[in-house]
């Protein structure tokens, strides 16, 4: 067995093995502890597949912002959470028997499946080898994908307002700066002075 | 021994799998739900980076791109949702969540 597979084998094992705590953990932490565990070993499979810049976006967004943020949200929120956990073995036989199946369905039709050998050479953005991961994805982003990046943008504003609306509240007693009231200020209702040197007001 | 197209297809199933029966399992604890949500989407990503690699196509990688925009987008709102509602009604409990029933 070369390195690549033992590399993908580990990977993979603790990837599937972390997933499976985040779902069954007791305490929510550990569940987000987990689910940084797994997006760290996803990146690893991403640079197995020779996609670079993909694996280091995950390691940013996912483990620097997303899982951060639900590490933020869990120890924010006083929740008891051993009550809503109780449910769980009530679940467990329905739940386990559609992720058996599901399973089941989804290893049948990639056993089934075969690449059409016509679709190998139809590569609509073929990847060169000898242009770096970054760079081709920035061509192919920023020239045939620009709409849909753009529209990638306006779907992250769409979402950092609407995260700003719903948190955001106005305590009472707070005295804030109010823009428009400074500006309006008259001249003269400011008193300039000057101040003699090591003398004070 | 070399590692196929399959082998991560396989790969990918079963986290989604896992995403699923994350779902199912935790009924009441709309947190664990929101992190499955976000392993559904790292499996689909796996698939679609597997299939860019293998097909030597570059825009499954674009794609998953994308996915991952939408997914950052996606756990923004729903944490701010759940901490406005926790604010209101001081728990998250999922059976709760009911007010707009008529």
């Amino acid at each position: 067995m070369n390195a690549a597979a033992a590399f993908f084998y580990i990977f993979s094992t603790v990837m599937i093995g972390s997933a499976f705590m985040v779902i069954s953990a007791r305490n929510p932490v550990h569940s987000v502890l987990f689910l940084i565990l797994d997006f760290v070993n996803a990146a690893g499979i991403f640079l197995l597949l020779g996609a670079e810049f993909l694996a280091m976006i995950i390691v940013i967004v996912y483990v620097g912002a997303v899982a951060v943020l639900f590490l933020f949200v869990v120890m924010m929120l006083d929740v008891d959470f051993a009550e809503l956990k109780q449910g769980f073995l009530q679940y467990l036989p329905i739940g386990a028997l559609i992720g058996v199946a599901v399973l089941i369905e989804l290893v049948l039709v990639v056993g089934a499946w075969n690449m059409a050998p016509a679709s190998i050479g139809a590569a609509g953005a073929p990847i060169q080898p000898d242009v770096s991961n970054t760079l081709a994805l920035g061509r192919l982003l920023y020239t045939k994908y620009v709409y849909f990046f753009q529209a990638a943008g306006l779907v992250l504003l769409t979402a950092m307002i609407g995260a700003i609306v719903l948190t955001l509240r106005h305590k009472p007693n707070v005295r804030r700066q109010v823009i428009a009231d400074q500006n309006a200020r008259d001249k003269s209702d400011v008193e300039l002075r000057k101040v003699p040197s090591r003398a004070g007001v | 021994m070399t590692i196929g197209l399959n082998q991560y297809l396989i790969v990918a199933a079963m986290l989604f799998t896992i995403g699923i029966a994350g779902i199912i399992l935790n009924r009441k604890n709309i947190i664990v739900i929101l992190m499955s949500v976000e392993l559904i989407l790292l499996s689909v990503n796996i698939n679609l980076v597997a299939f860019s690699s293998f097909l030597g196509d570059l825009t499954g990688q674009v794609f998953s791109l994308f996915i991952l925009t939408v997914a950052a987008a996606e756990a923004a709102i729903g944490l701010a949702v759940l901490v406005t509602y926790f604010r209101n009604r001081g728990s998250i409990a999922v059976e709760d969540i009911n007010m707009m029933k008529g």
